[in-house]
């Protein structure tokens, strides 16, 4: 493990309400570390809509989900927050002398005096294919995830789906597998057209198979996969010898490793005050989807307003004492200095 | 009005009055019809408000566009009569439109 990073803000969540939170700290010149388990900012926005229309931002009478991220990624690059892509934030702990320790899955620790959770629904996760039994196999069989290439050499390896992962995955498994057969229930592909193409030449070359169907079922004991049932367009059944096999099927939220943190919770929700929008733990706020108080609206704009609040409560934290003046950006050159434009 | 009949997975039809516009996902979750579950709110983003439309009715309903033909993929036991009902906009020709909800949405 690397040595933690000290700060004086985390913010776990790099959706929309985080990405502005990371503005409004640093107005009160707090500076964030952000982190999520997506490889890219904007949450539901660029993962789940990113060419969809919004029509509720206040001022923008119509902005797509990626172009709403691009908007506030542009906004807050005077605060130059880090980011830590790819990594889930595992637990969260006090330290003896009040700040928090969080540590990622990436083996990062982070020592802050301030967390805020922003984690909409939860962690975007691999979904699970609605396969009886999957469960028995995962992490020895079934992976949704490829971590380390060796664990695949000499396997017969089942590849399903007809996105991007599925046919990068393909070729790139194909030269070391013992044999790697691609399912998808359509001969059209979402994926790429050039990763399509090279699939095609392997399949035509006899390097690999591919079979349009669905799986509906697998053969195996212990853990140990042996072979996968797909049904066929025409409806009929086949087996297919299968030692991995790795299903992608998209993301979907899980509330995760936060429902382990110690904070109270309301039906997957972390309820807070509408003050400082501040949890049942001193220091560890929690703003957009992820939170819950009465009244709560699951709306961006909602969470931004959050955002401004909990920032104030923040900074009495990180420096008690300290008097917070209101000011505008339009006319305090303080706040326009820190922005960069004067 | 026209009229849509829902078939849950168990067998129960569900009858349901549809305003023109509104879309088959929206007037199953209005009147609470089982299995329909529409996590993203009709954005063609989740797949979970995957129907079967009776056959007699797919040459009404037609074909899905590519998006929704993507979306698919993500959905559970697709079959040539699969659609994700809230791409489907209630016209005057869907009175009497039978669709059969699945047994789960992925
Ligand atoms: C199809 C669709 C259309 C929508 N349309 C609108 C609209 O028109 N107007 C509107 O206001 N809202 C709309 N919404 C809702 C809006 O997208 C959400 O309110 C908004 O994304 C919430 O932002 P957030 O930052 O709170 O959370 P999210 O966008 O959910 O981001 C949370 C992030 O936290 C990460 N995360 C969670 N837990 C962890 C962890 N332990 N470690 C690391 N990372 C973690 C997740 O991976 C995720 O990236 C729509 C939603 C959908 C799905
Ligand atoms: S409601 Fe989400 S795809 Fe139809």
């Amino acid at each position: 493990m690397t040595a933690p990073i000290e700060t004086d803000v985390v913010i776990v969540g790099a959706g929309p309400v985080g990405l502005f939170a990371v503005f409004e700290l640093g107005l009160l010149d707090l500076k964030a570390h952000v982190i999520d388990i997506l490889d890219r900012p904007g949450g539901q926005c660029t993962e789940l809509y990113p060419e969809k229309p919004i029509y509720d931002i206040p001022g923008f009478p119509i902005v797509t989900g990626q172009g709403l991220v691009e908007n506030l990624m542009e906004q807050i690059k005077p605060f130059h927050p880090t980011f830590h892509l790819s990594q889930q934030v595992e637990s969260l702990t006090r330290l003896d002398d009040g700040r928090v320790q969080l540590t990622t899955d990436a083996e990062q620790a982070f020592i802050a005096k301030v967390v805020v959770i922003a984690a909409g629904g939860g962690s975007f996760q691999p979904k699970r294919p609605p396969v009886p039994g999957i469960e028995a196999y995962e992490g020895t069989s079934v992976f949704y995830a490829v971590r380390k290439m060796e664990a695949f050499r000499g396997e017969e390896i089942v590849i399903v789906g007809g996105g991007d992962s599925a046919l990068d995955w393909t070729l790139n498994l194909q030269p070391i597998a013992k044999r790697v057969t691609l399912i998808h229930r359509r001969d059209d592909f979402r994926a790429a057209p050039h990763s399509v193409e090279q699939m095609r030449k392997l399949v035509a070359e006899g390097a690999m198979d591919l079979v349009i169907g669905q799986v509906t079922g697998l053969e195996g004991a212990d853990g140990k996969l042996s072979a996968a049932t797909v049904k066929l367009s025409d409806n009929s059944l086949t087996t297919i010898p299968a030692t991995r096999l790795l299903p992608f099927f998209g993301l979907t939220m899980k509330l995760g490793p936060i429902a382990n943190w110690g904070l109270n919770l309301h039906e997957n929700l972390v309820p807070v005050d509408t003050e400082k929008f501040e949890t049942s733990e001193a220091g560890i706020f929690a703003i957009g989807d992820i939170n819950w108080y009465p009244g709560k609206l699951k709306l961006i704009l909602s969470g931004f307003h959050e955002g401004a609040l909990m920032a104030q409560a923040a900074k009495r934290i990180v420096a008690p004492g300290e008097r917070i003046i209101f000011q505008y950006t339009t006319s305090s050159t303080n706040l326009q200095k820190k922005l960069g434009v004067v | 009005m026209p009229k849509i009949t829902y078939i849950a997975f168990d067998g129960t039809p569900y009858e349901v009055e549809a305003p023109l516009g509104s879309t088959v996902m929206e007037n199953a979750v209005k009147h609470m019809v089982p299995g329909i579950e529409a996590e993203c709110g009709g954005a063609c983003a989740c797949a979970t408000c995957h129907v079967y439309v009776d056959d007699a009715w797919t040459a009404v309903t037609g074909s899905p566009e590519p998006m929704e033909e993507d979306m698919l993929d993500f959905a559970y036991d697709v079959r040539p009569t699969s659609r994700l009902s809230c791409q489907l906009k209630v016209k005057p020709e869907y009175d009497g439109l039978v669709v059969r909800i699945p047994e789960r949405q992925a």
